[in-house]
């Protein structure tokens, strides 16, 4: 069989769906994470919806067959909207003991539950701790269609007559499950072609090895009779557009990069390597064209310093961390602060405190982000709500900051940095102006002196003639900025710094509200949580009921129309993946009578419990 | 790439052109007044336009020096001047940037910090005050405080060894060393006028008097008496020599240990010529201080060529450019694997 050739269709029969939820789990050496996104891509090629799950541990090289070193990969696809990687899974692909133990309750009751046989051997169920071995258990057979596949022999002798050596070939078996998944669910396989040979270039073996699994895959599915029939899932109809694939990760380094060519200023880009916030740096260290200068601090703070430095300097400063590094970036943001510098920090928020569970989600720093830095420090807060939405506050980041001299701070999460969605490519002129004018005249110059509609000061960069000045930590005198001790200048510049960031306000579109403008009740929401609110909240409105959400991008300033819409409704509830940080923003802010649903599992919320939330707070009486 | 830290123009300014606005705040008396003059009077021969220097700082009395120079100026965080510094590099590598700190900014909460730049060889010049205490905080002992002192924070006497900022400047891999004296201001300005020139991190510790807290603490190269067996001046290309006229001292190395001898004692040649592109040299000298036996080296310690970071990391974004050309943000957003609803 020639490479590249399109695989013949099925004979059998196939059932159409609306929607599947299909994750891959095994070893985190099963190059799980690389079956979800090839299968990610060939669902992309089939012009469905879709949004991913990407699960791992963080231990890099976890011991083989451990029930904590199992990775895994969800992804939900549709002809229609899909706004979650889904709750509860149809197909499960489950290529060891451990994955099965770990995986198996998230499976439907009746759904797909394909096991690799071969590796249910004594030592990997020992290591998994089964005490009998589950494939004879009868009862998996009763609840869920199960279907034992010898795949690593399978593909060992798909491999047979190649020269490469015997855990080469085993490696190759993620390609076979991802062969016979892609055929249960009518994926094209050319994608996958296509990126293997790219992978392998520099390895014909392997490319050869790799296709040979995919493809041996495909065709199990095709001919073996367990298999009784696949299934399709038409296109969604989406907006027209030109799409790709994105992940949070790089859509808010590429939004960085929009911003930096737009406003025709240089960037550093300082980090110190922190998980799941790295991907950043390896993403726009690759971009040396875009003249992005990449610098790997020595430490956390040596991160935000060098950032604060390049800003001093007329750069657009960025660097990112998550929770941990946030809380060590405190004292230099604080300088930015007093200094009026624009730089932007993203935090990819990680379950914690401390190390916590690093390569886990939450949105538990929101009022870290808020408050955690010494006396009154005010700062902008961005929060994206889908990873290409990443690309948009990345870009927003910048703009507020260079245009308010001001720090902003965008709080990712760690499933929106991994998650993929299907992301229209905008066309980068569409995006907002960035315009920043260099202060270069002498006439009334100080370095406090400010704009009157943002409250800015001037940016100068040095190497201006006669515009030399000295700023620092210490308070400014207003206007002049000389060192002030006096009670009264501090208290007003403590108001100013207040007010220039709230009048970031003024750059807030008007809320979307999704479904009606008044009613029972509203849900609020922000970050990552978008795609299970909204799908939550279009189940309760299909069963009548009078339920709106509203998803907040701009945490700090809030949207100045909030108040007013909170005011609409008879309830308001805030899902969050934290203890209720908000909820207690918004009870505080507006006094309304906000409720929280929380969560913290270092997992997304799921629809299914946002809906029971629903369906609980409408039954309450008042 | 760009390394023009600006047109020579020598005539242009006079000591005066670098002094600020700010009234100056350091107590009557302290060392800082005769380092700030020093270093006034050396800008104008650096030939570097004014408005293309940068002082920047930590926190600490010798982190209020860029109030005081009428040049661009970051007084910033404690210990983090050299991060702040390396992000302006980076950003701007045609500016001229100074990092002024102290024994406790730069070697105990900013310690990491001054490891990594010196290591990096970011083309900086870093000028460190060390008094030996904390003065701005009163009269804590410092990194540099000397075993068993009697200070506030340690009225039993300090438990902690001091360390010795030029062998910890040489350990990390500094390519330029050198100390001076706060109280001999001709070769303050010959010694910052060199580190000024250097290309890649230049570290200088400057021996300062804290009038208040810690008087004196340097009175082994202050004292006109004392000097003359404690001050050793370092010299390229010349003998370890110090001592009375009459009768001149010197080092010799034994294996590799330096030994002090009079001069008349030993044969022609014997002495140690010091070479300051030596790095072993440098350590060997450098440790002097650590031992009351020994006199105080002063001068340039070590002084050799390295890249220079933000150089390599323009020059590989050079390379990106010019072989594949500038980046186009809408080419990379459509690049890769793309399709098209209709």
């Amino acid at each position: 069989m020639s490479d590249g050739t399109p695989v013949s269709a099925t004979q059998k029969p196939r059932r159409a769906l609306d929607r599947a939820v299909v994750r891959f789990a095994g070893d985190s050496g099963d190059g799980m994470q690389v079956t979800g996104e090839q299968f990610t891509t060939e669902t992309a090629w089939a012009g469905n919806d879709l949004s991913t799950l990407p699960n791992f541990p963080a231990e890099i090289r976890a011991p083989a067959g451990t029930l904590f070193g199992v990775s895994s990969f969800q992804i939900q696809f549709g002809r229609h909207r899909v706004y979650t990687p889904g709750d509860r899974l149809d197909c499960l692909v489950a290529m060891n003991p451990a994955a099965l133990k770990t995986n198996l309750s998230d499976l439907k009751d009746g759904g797909l539950l394909i096991l690799n046989t071969n590796s249910f051997d004594q030592k990997n169920l020992d290591r998994a701790g089964y005490q009998t071995n589950p494939l004879e258990d009868p009862a998996l057979a009763g609840r869920y269609r199960v279907h034992k596949v010898e795949i690593s022999r399978l593909t060992k002798e798909a491999l047979e007559d190649l020269s490469l050596g015997t855990k080469e070939k085993d490696r190759c078996k993620n390609f076979f499950s991802l062969g016979l998944v892609s055929w249960i669910y009518t994926r094209p396989i050319e994608p996958t072609v296509t990126w293997i040979k790219k992978r392998f270039a520099k390895n014909a073996d392997m490319v050869e090895a790799n296709i040979r699994a995919l493809k041996a895959g495909y065709h199990f599915g095709e001919t073996a009779e367990i298999f009784g029939e696949c299934y399709g899932i038409e296109p969604a109809e989406l907006p027209s557009g030109l799409y790709r694939n994105i992940t949070g990760t790089r859509a808010l380094a590429w939004g960085l990069l929009a911003a930096a060519q737009r406003s025709g200023l240089s960037m550093v880009y300082g980090a110190y390597p922190i998980t799941p916030a790295s991907d950043i740096l390896h993403e726009l260290a690759q971009h040396k064209r875009f003249r992005v200068r990449t610098f790997q601090a020595e430490d956390e703070i040596a991160a935000v310093g060098s950032v604060i430095g390049a800003a001093f300097g007329g750069a657009i400063g960025v660097c990112a961390t998550s929770g941990p590094g946030l809380a060590l970036k405190a004292e230099g943001m604080g300088l930015a602060v007093m200094a009026e510098l624009p730089i932007v920090v993203f935090d990819i928020q990680r379950a914690g405190p401390s190390t916590g569970l690093p390569t886990k989600t939450e949105q538990a720093d929101l009022l870290q982000a808020l408050y955690g830095r010494s006396s009154e420090a005010p700062v902008v807060i961005l929060a994206p709500a889908t990873p290409g939405d990443c690309f948009y506050i990345a870009y927003e980041a910048v703009r507020l900051a260079v245009k308010y001299m001001v720090p902003v701070i965008v709080l990712s999460d760690g499933y929106l940095a991994n998650g993929a969605e299907p992301w229209v490519i905008p066309n980068p002129e569409s995006l907002p102006e960035i315009s920043v004018r260099f202060r270069t005249e002498k006439e009334g110059f100080f370095p406090y002196v400010r704009d009157e509609a943002t409250l800015a000061r001037p940016w100068v960069r040095p190497g201006t003639p006669g515009l030399e000045h000295q700023i620092g930590g210490l308070e400014k005198e207003h206007i002049t900025g000389h060192v002030s001790y006096d009670p009264d200048n501090h208290e007003l510049m403590v108001k100013l710094r207040a007010e220039k960031v709230r009048r970031v306000a003024q750059e807030i579109p008007g809320t979307t509200i999704s479904g009606p403008a008044t009613g029972d009740l509203l849900v609020v929401g922000w970050g990552g949580t978008l795609g299970a609110i909204t799908a939550a909240v279009e189940e309760a409105q299909m069963e009548g009921k009078a339920v709106a959400s509203v998803h907040i991008r701009h945490m700090n300033p809030l949207p100045p129309d909030l108040g007013q819409i909170l005011r609409q409704y008879r309830r308001v509830l805030v899902p969050e993946i934290n203890s209720g940080q908000l909820v207690r923003l918004l009870r505080a802010e507006y006094l309304v009578d906000a409720v929280g649903f929380n969560r913290v599992r270092g997992l997304p919320l799921a629809t299914s419990e946002i809906k029971e939330a629903i369906d609980q707070i409408l039954e309450e009486k008042e | 790439m760009s390394e023009a830290t600006g047109v020579k123009e020598p005539s242009r300014y006079t000591k005066k052109d670098f002094e600020s606005d700010q009234d100056v705040r350091w107590c009557p008396g302290c060392g800082d007044y005769a380092i700030l003059s020093a270093i006034q009077k050396s800008m104008p021969d650096l030939g570097i336009p004014r408005e293309n220097v940068v002082f920047i700082s930590g926190i600490g009395c010798s982190s209020r020096f860029p109030y005081y120079m009428n040049t661009y100026g970051f007084h910033t965080i404690h210990g983090r001047a050299p991060a702040i510094a390396t992000g302006l590099r980076i950003a701007r590598p045609d500016l001229k940037v100074f990092v002024v700190t102290g024994d406790g900014d730069g070697l105990s909460i900013g310690g990491n910090h001054l490891i990594h730049v010196l290591r990096r060889n970011v083309n900086v010049t870093i000028l460190l005050f060390n008094n030996k205490v904390y003065g701005l905080t009163k009269g804590q002992y410092s990194p540099t405080t000397e075993f068993g002192k009697m200070t506030k924070s340690t009225p039993f006497g300090s438990a902690d060894r001091p360390v010795n900022p030029l062998t910890f400047a040489l350990g990390v891999g500094a390519t330029f060393v050198a100390r001076t004296v706060d109280r001999n201001v001709a070769h303050m300005e010959e010694i910052v006028k060199r580190a000024a020139h250097h290309k890649g991190a230049a570290f200088v510790e400057i021996l300062q008097n804290c009038n208040v807290y810690n008087d004196l603490a340097w009175n082994a190269v202050y004292d006109r008496e004392l000097k003359v067996m404690h001050e050793l001046r370092v010299q390229d290309g010349k003998p370890l020599l110090f001592g009375p006229i009459d009768d001149r001292r010197g080092l010799v190395l034994e294996g590799s240990k330096p030994k002090v001898v009079r001069v008349k004692d030993v044969a022609e040649g014997a002495l140690w010529v010091y070479d300051e592109t030596d790095p072993w040299a440098a350590q060997a000298l450098a440790l002097l201080t650590s031992d009351p036996e020994f006199p105080i080296p002063v001068g340039v310690l070590l002084n050799v060529e390295a890249p220079v970071y933000e150089e390599v990391l323009i020059d590989q974004e050079e390379k990106a450019v010019a072989d594949g050309g500038a980046g186009d943000v809408a080419a990379l957003l459509t690049s890769g694997d793309t399709w098209r609803i209709p």
